[in-house]
């Protein structure tokens, strides 16, 4: 901290020290160095945080047809209340099946070695980085009108089925880029656990049932439930998936582009982000307290 | 029998249940891929394989898409130019400032990650939306991408910062009569290069597959990779959708493989400090 001192001994004395009072040494700290902070700050400051509170405001204003604000309009009108409804209900089913599907496959991978374990496990978490147009694509390649299901439906039974055009559709495909991460999640927490508990169970005579009730899930708690709150908001926000599967699909996302883009509804699209947003931004934040974690929505 | 052996008989039976549904969750991940790879090499899907392959849909796709393939590519880049310029001075900052500031600065400039892109796009486009000259410009977008992007350059270099102690190090430099300046670029930078390439990465793969924010803003002329794949699958032909989706996976492929191998690398480094 040596120059610091130096620097602040070279400056004239400033009010605080003539007030007998010296300035505490965080402060001192972070006055010199806080100027490295400001190009990133003024750019989040101009670009998202003026522009998001003028959302904020804009979202109060009057709906363009019956002149109500926009978001007692969301939190009062069937057709928005039933696609606020539809969405967290999708996303909480997309986060339970992730968490409960990747999580007995994380575990596994973590506890058994085996030949081909590494082209497994690469193959399983790739798709990570898939953007949500592609994951849509893929849901069309396996449930669209030319795609496996309708291919083997057509050979066994004559019809083509489908499911990608709906809300099926979308679970699958919100399911498969919540899978990667979860997997990832869940062998991280399962290698820093201690084996040796999970071998002192068994020793007095614990079954595989209780062993992962009482012994594994307790231990991996905080990072299942962490990943799911981080499905539950990605699948909140996406857009790319259900853009791709089509837009006659009522979730949120497609509701605020509605409004936007068909409507010129400014009131009502930005009322709809807004609670969006809150709901995502709650759900990841009690994500990272619960495990330090550094990850949000993205697809 | 003894029971032991029964138990161990049911322990590698579990083994070989919870392999097959693995290996079946891993087909559902798998299968889909391989058959949008197929889809975009053989002559006539509908057909099948049986019709021949043929890489006239990626020639196709170039034709169509190139420009919005090299606007992704310029996009990233100077994405990453710009998380770069802002990035590491804020990790910087951030490791100097006091706790509570630090965590709540963090905090606001994750808020573009944890808000939906369609909201962050709308706010901006509600904002700026008026000035025409820089709407109609790619730096609209790139400055979508950038607030994306930032926090996952900025997390990275600070972790390397805090793990490496950098106030040692520094005052090792300064007692050696290195000036602040100095001490940053030929002391704290170099020490960092293994966050800032990590950041780096994940920029550059973040930025070229980003589609929510991206498609609010972008305009006729400026249209990128991904969205250029919307448009292929909304309106072209299923071989062409796949050939384009193919380009994509081979654009992103490197970046991942070197990011599983950076993984392995840090992995084994930390196990052998710790060993």
């Amino acid at each position: 901290m040596s120059p610091d001192r130096r620097e602040s001994r070279r400056q004239p004395r400033s009010g605080a020290v003539f007030e007998g009072r010296s300035v505490p040494k965080g402060r001192r700290r972070l006055r010199g160095w806080s100027w490295m902070l400001a190009p990133a700050l003024g750019f989040f400051l101009a670009f998202w945080l003026l522009p998001f509170v003028r959302l904020i405001v804009m979202g109060a204003g009057p709906d363009n047809n019956t002149g109500i604000a926009g978001y007692w309009m969301v939190l009062t009108h069937e057709q928005y209340l039933s696609s606020l409804m539809s969405t967290l209900l999708l996303s909480i089913a997309v986060s339970v099946s992730a968490v409960l599907i990747a999580g007995f496959c994380g575990y596994f991978l973590a506890r058994h070695q085996f030949p081909g374990k590494s082209w497994l496990l690469s193959m399983l978490t790739f798709p990570l980085a898939f953007p949500g147009v592609v994951v849509g694509f893929l849901v069309i390649m396996l449930g669209g009108r030319q795609g496996a299901l309708a291919q083997l439906s057509l050979w066994a039974t004559g019809e083509r089925w489908t499911f990608a055009y709906s809300l099926t559709g979308l679970f699958v495909g919100y399911l498969y880029f919540s899978i990667p991460r979860v997997i990832m999640t869940v062998m991280a927490a399962c290698e820093k656990m201690d084996t040796s508990l999970e071998e002192a169970a068994r020793s007095l005579g614990a079954n595989t049932r209780q062993v992962v009730v009482d012994v594994i899930i307790p231990a991996i708690r905080p990072a299942l439930i962490s990943t799911g709150a981080i499905c539950f908001a990605t699948s909140m926000g996406a857009f790319g998936t259900v853009f791709t599967l089509g837009t006659r699909i009522n979730v949120v996302p497609i509701a605020i582009y509605g409004e936007f883009t068909n409507y010129a509804n400014f009131a009502m699209a930005a009322a709809l982000s807004v609670i969006l947003g809150l709901v995502t931004w709650i759900s990841l934040f009690f994500a990272r307290r619960l495990s330090g974690e550094y990850v949000g929505g993205g697809a | 029998m003894t029971t032991a052996s029964v138990r161990r008989n049911g322990r590698r039976g579990m083994f070989y249940w919870q392999l097959a549904f693995t290996l079946l969750i891993c087909l559902f991940m798998i299968v889909p891929v391989v058959m949008s790879v197929t889809a975009g090499l053989t002559e006539n899907y509908f057909v099948g394989l049986s019709s021949g392959l043929t890489t006239r849909w990626l020639v196709e796709v170039w034709n169509l898409y190139a420009q919005s393939i090299w606007l992704s590519i310029y996009l990233a880049l100077s994405c990453l130019g710009v998380t770069l310029v802002l990035g590491i001075p804020a990790a910087y900052g951030l490791l100097k400032s006091q706790k509570r500031w630090a965590s709540l600065v963090e905090e606001l400039l994750l808020m573009p990650v944890a808000v939906p892109g369609l909201a962050t796009a709308l706010a901006l486009l509600l904002a700026y939306g008026g000035f025409r000259g820089f709407r109609s410009s790619w730096l609209f977008i790139l400055v979508g991408h950038v607030l994306f992007t930032l926090p996952f350059m900025i997390r990275p270099v600070l972790a390397v910062m805090q793990s490496i102690n950098v106030v040692k190090l520094e005052e090792a430099a300064s007692s050696l009569g290195a000036r602040p300046v100095q001490r940053f670029l030929s002391v704290v930078l170099p020490n960092c290069t293994s966050g800032i390439l990590a950041g780096a990465l994940m920029v550059l793969t973040l930025s070229v597959g980003e589609f929510n924010i991206t498609w609010m803003l972008h305009t006729p002329l400026t249209k990128t990779l991904p969205v250029g794949l919307a448009d292929s699958y909304a309106s072209m032909r299923l071989e062409v959708g796949s050939a384009y989706t193919l380009i994509f996976l081979m654009m992103i492929l490197p970046f991942l493989i070197v990011v599983q191998w950076l993984g392995q690398v840090m992995t084994r480094k930390a196990s052998a400090r710790v060993s």
